[in-house]
């Protein structure tokens, strides 16, 4: 049998797709592979908690049949910020980091080719002015892949691309 | 948007679809790189995507993914996914170099498997519309070279695919001990083409679900 995990150990809390969890010290909340999505986490530096959302799409309203909300940014975000409220969060406090909004792939098919990561970080950035959460770095667009390891124990973001060293913003 | 539940016999017969279309694709393949391809039994399941990268490899995992749309009478999307090693393969066989000199994708080496994942698609497509009598047609490639959870999500979003499940016919690719070439392969439905292509089979809709 394995010994039971040292308690000062930082708890590693995953993000899947389409989720959000929410962290607090000394909790890492990782999500993996961010290619269009985009990876939005919220700080609050008092209390040392932390959120991070795993989004797919910008906006839900085209979409009659929604049963994961935390896919799109118009109803993750408010998702996420009210989970942060709920653990005490104030929303003055907060700050948020993003990460992801790539564009992957390569060719000639326009169709498949429509930059939904930009448009993703668009509007991730227009709901978070909206509810008045500065945006204090961002790591987004190009042509990587992304992991995003968000540390609630100091707010640092640190990214990951295969072939690259970590980044932290 | 929701697919309606498939009966056992109807995934089946997705099965069968996928081995016939696979079959060709394979043996065209071979030809193509003068070597032998092997192919297992594929699978036809309804996965939620997590479990679809789960599949193949780790989020973080690097691969090389062809992906292609079907229009026409059963709209879907065609994707190939090999591992790193395998790329690099598939591009030293197609080149006729000697296995092992590809070490990175240049513009060079990734239309050369866009290239093979034309042709794997044009035998794919080609078989299961003749079978079926339905017109399908195949846009051009679109490739990418990184993690495996960036690139599938990325492709499906792109795609409008964002249901939280998707059909998958899934096959595993290899060659010979010398050379493996471990691919996945991926036929992505959407919900009014597998009513078509049931009924081009002799399916009515809803028969044993």
């Amino acid at each position: 049998m394995e010994p039971a995990k040292v308690a000062s150990d930082p708890v590693e809390i995953q993000v899947g797709i389409a989720d959000y969890k929410i962290g607090r010290d000394p909790a890492r909340l990782i999500t993996l592979g961010l290619g269009s999505c985009v990876g939005v986490s919220l700080y609050d530096p008092v209390l040392k908690l932390g959120g991070l959302l795993h989004l797919m799409l910008p906006d839900s309203t085209q979409f009659s049949n929604v049963t994961k909300p935390a896919k799109f940014a118009d109803l993750g975000i408010p998702l996420l910020i009210d989970e942060m409220k709920k653990h005490g969060a104030q929303l003055s406090r907060l700050q948020a980091k993003l990460v992801g909004g790539a564009q992957m792939f390569s060719g000639l098919d326009n169709k498949m080719v429509l930059n939904i990561g930009q448009r993703n970080v668009e509007k991730a950035r227009a709901l978070l002015k909206d509810a008045g959460i500065p945006i204090l770095a961002e790591e987004v667009g190009g042509n990587r892949g992304r992991t995003m390891i968000f540390d609630t124990s100091n707010g640092k973001v640190s990214i990951r691309m295969l072939g690259s060293k970590l980044k932290v913003i | 948007m929701s697919y309606r539940p498939l009966s056992p016999v109807e995934l089946d017969a997705l099965k069968e679809i996928g081995n016939i279309g696979l079959g060709n694709a394979v043996t065209s393949l071979a030809q193509l790189i003068n070597r032998r391809v092997n192919m297992r039994v594929p699978r036809s399941s309804f996965l939620p995507f997590e479990e679809m990268i789960e599949l193949v490899g780790g989020y973080e995992e690097l691969v090389g993914c062809v992906s292609l749309r079907v229009l026409g009478d059963a709209p879907s999307i065609v994707l190939y996914i090999f591992d790193k090693e395998s790329t690099f393969h598939l591009v030293d066989m197609l080149m006729g170099l000697p296995v092992g000199t590809t070490g990175e994708l240049d513009e060079m080496a990734q239309s050369a498997i866009k290239e093979i994942g034309n042709v794997l698609t044009g035998s794919f497509v080609s078989a299961i519309s003749m079978m079926t009598g339905l017109k399908m047609i195949t846009t051009v490639p679109l490739f990418a070279f990184d993690m495996l959870g960036a690139v599938l999500t990325s492709l499906m979003v792109a795609a409008g695919r964002v249901e939280d499940q998707v059909l998958v016919i899934e096959t595993e690719l290899f060659h010979n001990a010398e050379t493996l070439i471990k691919g996945h392969f991926f036929l992505l439905t959407e919900p009014g083409a597998i009513d078509r292509l049931m009924a081009a089979l002799g399916f009515s809709e809803g028969q044993g679900s």
